[in-house]
């Protein structure tokens, strides 16, 4: 068996003038959850459609489970399971009739690895005769999941299965990713939200095409550079515009019903409180704050627009 | 933020055969407040938010926006709306002064009134060198914002913000509610729905949808002291999975 599941090395695409990914690199380990997080155009897309072979690289190499990505692409298909971003089942065909044919395509039947799919399956199986396009999107992503299964990859790409999803169906969805770690397949998800990187083993921040940082999400979050302190009062509006044009303040972020603010050099609670004071600002709160992975995203990219 | 309000709806319901999408919604929403308008999938928010922007009649129940009835006035209610879907709906092979003449003119604004709002527009966001640039070449943080303040070029008095800021980086998303903020302040009501709890954080009141119907609405810190919990995540989390 190979050291890692996925290696990524230095791989580049370009559609026309568009640099879609950028001198790429990283391994994932074997039965890990491995997160690529970043916004839209971040080029998480392309690099998966690389890494299943349906996109080649102009260049640089990248294996998984020890094939190449290009020279082996017929194993590759074999041992990938693959959801893309977009629904792409077939609507026409009932849910049984989709994972029958994935299923047949792959050699293998249902009944052979029902065993994988099962907590999964058995929550849309009382509509199996119910047509794909007739189903709610939570039941849909629990089909495409399932059709990726089916055939029993080594290795599972999901493409922004959360993204349009509520939050409690995008809980369940990395509650049935956990339990699928523990049937020794390794899987590469990607988000554009940042608080599901704590439910990964690895995270790389990914934006513009380029790797921002790799680590655990423990590792990034305590690599975060500033004292960080969590602000609120009433007047948060007035409050978050002066923060941000504060002088000893790096950054002042709005974090849901409190505003994060990174202080310069050794400016710390005192100064903000001072501050805030002599902004005419009553009953504000300040305590220092653990940064999260959306703290080190910003800081990571406001570092990058600087270079 | 006024206590005048500009939306209001008494027992709607909204039946497709059998299946009842609306059941019996019941609320209102102020002048100038920004309403976040929450649910899980399948909820039945897009079924409220087509009625409400005159797209869809109800089965039953009194609904008014901006001062029109929603089963007779639907074409004055459309003029006083906007509208920005979570699909980016401005035209990618048209520039950006063309979206904004294109959609300005359907609203029927005059080519005069239409310049002076452009360089208004542009100067304030300090974007006055993309007035020529095909919108597909911009940057998606861009695009996001720029379909919003299309939504609004017509001075509607309410905006309807479908998912936003979904896939925008942080920063962006951040810059975005900024805008929703200033829109606000102007006195444009904002009804936004959204899959980021932090930013429902963000709204003055918040409703939440269960299975077609509302089953909490009040301001974010009310929320949080009624289901003792710390944050609106949790609070979505025990109201939609309880159902």
């Amino acid at each position: 068996m190979p050291d890692y599941s996925i290696i990524i090395q230095n791989i580049s695409k370009s559609y026309g003038q568009v640099k879609a990914l950028t001198d790429v690199s990283f391994q994932v380990e074997h039965s890990e959850i491995f997160g690529l997080i970043g916004p839209d155009g971040a080029g998480k897309t392309t690099l998966f459609r690389i890494l299943t072979s349906l996109l080649i690289p102009d260049s640089g190499v990248a294996t998984v489970e020890g094939f190449d990505v290009v020279k082996s692409y017929k194993q590759i298909r074999q041992i990938t399971g693959y959801m893309p971003g977009r629904f792409s089942l077939y609507y026409d065909l009932t849910v049984e009739e989709n994972l029958n044919f994935f299923a047949t395509i792959f050699g293998t039947t249902i009944e052979e690895n029902y065993h994988l799919i099962r907590d999964i399956y058995v929550q849309i199986e009382p509509f199996k005769k119910r047509r794909a396009g007739n189903l709610s999107g939570g039941m849909k992503q629990k089909l495409a999941l399932s059709c990726a299964l089916i055939h029993k990859p080594k290795v599972l790409v999901l493409d922004e299965p959360t993204t349009g999803v509520d939050a409690v169906s995008r809980k369940e969805f990395w509650e049935m990713l956990a339990k699928l770690k523990e049937q020794d397949i390794t899987i590469i998800v990607s988000t554009p939200y940042m608080d599901e990187a704590s439910l990964c083993d690895h995270v790389a921040l990914i934006q513009k095409g380029k790797i921002m940082t790799i680590d655990t999400p423990a590792k990034i979050i305590e690599a975060y550079p500033d004292p960080l302190y969590k602000v609120s009062g009433p007047n948060m509006f007035n409050l978050l515009n002066q923060l941000r044009n504060f002088p000893k303040a790096k950054s002042a972020h709005r974090f849901g019903d409190s505003i994060h603010v990174a202080m310069k050099g050794d400016f710390g609670q005192a100064e903000i409180e001072d501050f805030t004071k002599e902004k005419g600002h009553e009953e504000i709160q300040v305590k220092p704050v653990n940064a999260t992975i959306e703290d080190s995203f910003m800081a990571l990219m406001n570092t990058n627009n600087d270079k | 933020m006024t206590n005048k309000p500009i939306i209001k709806v008494e027992n709607l319901v909204k039946k497709f055969g059998n299946f009842v999408a609306n059941d019996h919604l019941n609320f209102e929403v102020y002048e100038g407040e920004i309403f976040g308008f929450l649910g899980a999938n399948g909820a039945g928010k897009t079924t409220a938010i087509r009625i409400l922007c005159g797209l869809s009649t109800p089965t039953s129940g009194n609904l008014n926006v901006a001062g029109f009835d929603i089963y007779k006035q639907t074409e004055l209610i459309k003029r006083n709306i906007g509208y920005m879907s979570q699909k980016f709906s401005l035209y990618e092979n048209l520039t950006l002064k063309e979206n904004i003449r294109f959609y300005a003119g359907i609203y029927g604004l005059s080519s005069k009134e239409i310049n002076k709002r452009m360089d208004n527009l542009l100067e304030t966001l300090k974007i006055g060198d993309l007035r020529d640039k095909l919108i597909g070449s911009l940057p998606l943080g861009w695009k996001q914002k720029l379909a919003f303040s299309v939504a609004i070029f017509h001075r509607p008095r309410i905006v309807f913000l479908d998912e936003p800021t979904g896939g925008v980086d942080p920063i962006t998303r951040r810059q975005f509610w900024d805008l929703i903020y200033q829109a606000a302040n102007d006195g444009i009501t904002i009804f936004v729905t959204t899959h980021y709890m932090d930013e429902a954080e963000y709204c003055d009141r918040v409703s939440i949808m269960v299975d077609g119907r509302i089953e909490a609405l009040d301001t974010p810190a009310g929320l949080k002291k009624t289901y003792k919990v710390s944050n609106m995540d949790e609070v979505f989390l025990k109201l939609a999975r309880a159902s």
